[in-house]
């Protein structure tokens, strides 16, 4: 093998396996470290930069993190291994920082406007992204949206009781502070007349607005009871909608599904249950929110396909379902087919149909040279969010259909960038690099300057309120968050993945001190061969397939290189302090994404 | 050195044994001698070789003198017997744990100061005795607990750190070891695991008395330029004359060697030992011959390293004594004072 290039930013970026696979790449252990120093003002503000909501991920984040944790990889029986916390850690920061401190940090409107004006349609995460990145540089930028208040399908489709209403005011507050001209509180019906209005650039962040129907028989008949799951979520969360019937069934095993079924429980639903086409396992909805519907008593019902809605004279009464199961075709592809068992009859006062949701552009006519594929989405370059129109840029839902807030930011920060491109007349493929730094740690013999010894504890629980009081007030949050004293024995468990070990091959004595003390057998040295016959040497060889990547020094004295394997280094900096000669280091790897203006 | 106890995690794939332990369960308490030593290398091969050969750590006592090298039992096998002796007198002491208990498996661990000047005497008897142990000698050539004053073992003319050159002679601990009977002798390298991991297995299957003596550089007084026991010097003159692979029952080795140059013997357990010739006038089973051979390479400034002798037919303390075969820690009264009748028996039999 080559000798590893340490100098390629991604390099490290991968070895951190949680900030890499963040959509918008927030340093993550920078931001647990800060909380566990009790620093949540700056761990706020870490967030802040590269996520733009952390109080509202820190509580509705999907956590692509948390999968990706090496902490999982680590711990030593597979069943009970356990990620950090990583999101709800992030809840922390907001929940403890300063506000006064936050707010003096945040960038102040820009004193002189740079004559570029922006729209941005729909007032959601993606948009506000934007304008966060893009106001403070001089833009001016627009606000559309049909609802009276900022925050998109975070305000309307994510209920109360798990997002408080204030936590998303502060955040997006911190946004309209910079001043963008709101038009709030009417729908954008043109793409055509937002054009005439002469923008610079437009960025479409109107997310996946459409519920999926469910055109089965008894569908109109019994549409009176029949409610399609966002549109009833945003009517209950505007207060429309205060109560729902005693039997309650909701069809859809996505998180939506999950939201309408805890809703239902709170406005009146006592026998509440969700009914899903899939098997437990492949159900859409993260794990954790289908373990909190459970939780409040919720049964779910899988392989069972929607075939009837059943109506006295229109008044809905109960739901068929045909009785399916898994098959699998040569290829692997799952296909649902009949069981061959009796119907499945449930009855009801009311059903949700949480079954999807889809983008829809009515409102943009087919002439303005924004081409839309065969799903009739826009045409969207996943590096630059243009569409095909170079003035137009799409992000969040609109763009690549429902995804979540994470994703929705990453759209926004990389739309921004390549709106502030395009008004400056630059290309906008040309992306401005990352903004990396790595610094070692040292401090002493045996000191580093983040904390080395790892807890061995199992993953803590997030407290909840009980059960009698939530179910009663739909505006009552049930997780109450880590309290500080819990949120530090968590975040002691994060391995501090982003402090990497450095290797000077030139210093290196070969006396196998860093290879004898590693806890985790990660260190080889041995000839070099091909990856593939070099793995199969290593000390202690991964068995899992989705392997992390070798680090392999130049030839040493003794012509054989030094091979790390990056999978399950517990970053200890054992094999830093047990070198002699100072070959290996820990250094910090701080890796920020470029943001609108970096470039200038 | 570190203040931080290694951590608990291991890797999720590691090899298990027959017994179900892991290397890290051959463990013992973190190491403080200073970072980079070669005894903490030397540790770790121990720690391998139980690990492969099954060692239940029960059956085995540790046993050292004083010395950087005598501290590192207790960085291995955490679960074993053990005893930390006054300087020196770690032959003495093994010497009677095996008389009194010889099903265990003894392995003692001293260094050049430890063996080579104050317990010479005991090395050379306890050798002499024929006692079925395992001694290896963790060699660096210095003291290094007082600062690197030469040792015994220091080469004539080698330089300390500070600049001073040794006008001693050198005491060869191999080839003593060959003059007063050890029917298992090798000399390693800390920094070639692949060399010394399967030598202590061997040494610790040889049912006789077994000596290793492993270079092991200091890395704080004794690593330097002139330095002959120095990562880069020994490196430099190592003439290895073969090449050991012990087959343990855990995970046989398969290595192609060059036809005629292997030969393998089968040792009392049902192990295997593959030998590989790496000098093809080299004899390991002629004692005589490799006294010679360690002396003609040794003038044209060589270190001879690898398996110097073994006699299959190894000898053993117990056997000279014509001892019981159970244990004695395990004979009661009832067998040690059979009583007057016994007695009058004895003493007429020798009247």
């Amino acid at each position: 093998m080559n000798p590893t290039d340490i100098k390629n930013p991604d390099y490290f970026h991968k070895v951190v396996d949680c900030q890499w696979a963040c959509p918008a790449h927030t340093p993550v252990p920078e931001y647990i470290r800060l909380i566990a120093a009790g620093r949540y003002s700056d761990a706020y503000m870490v967030n802040w930069n590269s996520n733009v909501f952390p109080g509202v991920l820190g509580r509705t984040c999907d956590r692509p993190c948390e999968p990706a944790c090496r902490r999982s990889r680590v711990e030593e029986t597979s069943k009970a291994a356990q990620p950090v916390a990583i999101c709800r850690l992030k809840r922390v920061a907001a929940d403890n920082k300063d506000k006064d401190d936050v707010k003096s940090r945040m960038p102040s409107a820009a004193l002189v406007k740079n004559g570029k004006r922006v729209a941005l349609i729909g007032a959601g995460p993606a948009s506000l992204t934007v304008a966060r990145d893009l106001l403070p540089l001089g833009y001016s930028c627009v606000l559309y949206d049909s609802d009276p208040n900022a925050g998109g399908m975070m305000r309307t489709q994510i209920p109360k009781f798990r997002l408080p209403e204030t936590v998303l005011d502060e955040e997006v507050n911190y946004i309209l502070a910079l001043q963008p001209e709101l038009r709030l509180g009417q729908r954008v019906t043109s793409m055509k007349a937002i054009l005439d209005e002469g923008y610079d650039a437009i960025f479409v962040g109107c997310g996946a607005p459409r519920g999926r129907e469910l055109e089965i028989p008894g569908r109109k008949e019994a549409s009176a009871n029949i409610h399609i799951g966002i549109d009833w979520l945003s009517s209950v969360s505007f207060g429309h909608t205060t109560a729902i019937g005693k039997r309650v069934i909701v069809l859809g095993g996505g998180n939506t599904a999950m939201d309408c079924c805890r809703t239902s429980r709170r406005l009146g639903g006592d026998d509440v249950k969700v009914v899903v086409r899939s098997g437990f396992e492949e159900m859409k909805a993260s794990p954790w929110e289908k373990e909190d519907a459970m939780h409040e008593g919720i049964p779910i019902h899988n392989f069972l396909v929607p075939k009837e809605f059943l109506h006295d004279n229109g008044k809905l009464t109960g739901v068929v379902f045909e009785k399916v199961k898994a098959e699998y075709d040569a290829k692997g592809r799952r296909n649902l087919v009949n069981a061959g068992e009796p119907d499945v009859r449930m009855e009801c006062d009311d059903v949700l149909v949480a079954v999807g949701q889809e983008n829809s552009f009515p409102w943009i006519e087919k002439d303005l040279g924004i081409e839309f594929d065969r799903w009739e989405m826009p045409k969207v370059s996943p590096a630059t969010m243009q569409s095909t129109n170079p003035k137009i840029f799409f992000g969040g839902d609109a763009a690549f259909g429902p995804k979540n807030i994470i994703w929705a930011v990453a759209h926004g920060h990389e739309a921004a960038i390549s709106i502030d491109l395009h008004c400056s007349g630059d290309n906008v493929a040309d992306r401005p690099p990352p903004l990396v730094n790595l610094m070692s740690q040292k401090m002493g013999i045996h000191e580093w300057s983040y904390d080395n010894d790892i807890s061995a504890d199992k993953r803590y629980k997030v407290p909840h309120a009980p059960p009698e009081l939530t179910l009663k007030d739909v505006r009552m949050e049930v997780e109450l968050g880590f309290d500080v004293k819990q949120a530090f024995l968590e975040a002691e468990r994060c391995l501090n993945c982003d402090v990497q070990t450095i290797f000077e091959g030139p210093k290196c004595i070969e006396c196998d001190a860093c290879v004898d003390i590693c806890p985790m057998d990660c260190i080889t040295f041995t000839p070099n061969g091909p990856e593939a016959e070099l793995r199969t040497r290593l000390t202690a060889p991964t068995t899992h397939a989705d392997t992390q990547d070798l680090y392999v020094s130049e030839p040493l004295k003794t012509a054989r290189v030094m091979v790390k394997d990056e999978d399950v280094c517990l970053h200890c900096g054992l094999c830093a302090e047990r070198c002699p000669t100072g070959a290996w280091d820990m250094q910090k790897f701080l890796l920020n994404t470029p943001k609108a203006g970096c470039h200038a | 050195m570190t203040y931080l106890a290694k951590p608990k995690f291991h890797h999720p794939d590691l090899p298990k044994n027959a017994l179900g332990f892991t290397h890290r369960d051959y463990e013992g308490s973190i190491s403080t001698l200073c970072a980079g030593c070669g005894h903490d290398s030397i540790s770790s091969a121990v720690i391998q070789a139980c690990f492969e050969l099954n060692i239940e750590p029960h059956r085995l006592a540790k046993l050292s003198g004083i010395g950087c090298s005598s501290k590192t039992p207790d960085y291995f096998l955490g679960q074993s017997h053990g005893f930390n002796s006054v300087h020196g007198r770690m032959p003495s002491v093994l010497t009677g744990a095996n008389l009194a208990n010889k099903e265990m498996i003894y392995l003692g661990v001293s260094g050049d100061g430890d063996s080579a000047s104050i317990g010479l005497g005991q090395f050379i008897h306890c050798i002499r005795r024929g006692v079925n142990m395992l001694y290896i000698t963790e060699n660096n050539g210095v003291y290094g607990l007082t600062k690197g004053q030469f040792s015994a073992t220091a080469d004539r003319g080698s330089k300390s750190k500070a600049g001073g050159t040794n006008n001693d002679s050198a005491l060869d601990l191999v080839g003593m070891a060959l003059q007063v009977g050890a029917t298992f002798v090798a000399r390693s390298f800390s920094g070639d695991k692949k060399q010394v991991v399967p030598l202590i297995m061997a040494g610790l299957s040889h049912p006789g008395p077994s000596f290793i003596d492993i270079i092991s550089p200091c890395v704080a007084f004794n690593n330097h330029a002139g330095s002959t026991k120095s990562f880069d010097y020994v490196r430099e003159h190592n003439e290895a004359v073969n090449r050991l692979d012990f087959m343990s029952p855990r995970a046989p080795i398969t290595v192609e060697y060059e036809p005629g140059t292997v030969a393998a013997v089968t040792l009392h357990d049902g192990s295997e030992l593959k030998l590989a010739k790496l000098h093809p006038d080299y004899d390991p089973y002629d004692r005589i011959n490799a006294m010679t051979y360690m002396q003609n390479r040794a003038a044209a400034g060589e270190v001879v390293t690898g398996l110097i002798y073994m006699d299959p037919q190894a000898r053993d303390m117990h056997a000279g004594l014509n001892t019981v075969d159970a244990p004695l820690n395990r004979l009661s009264e009832k067998e040690l004072c059979p009583g007057s009748a016994a007695l009058e028996k004895i003493n007429a039999s020798l009247r």
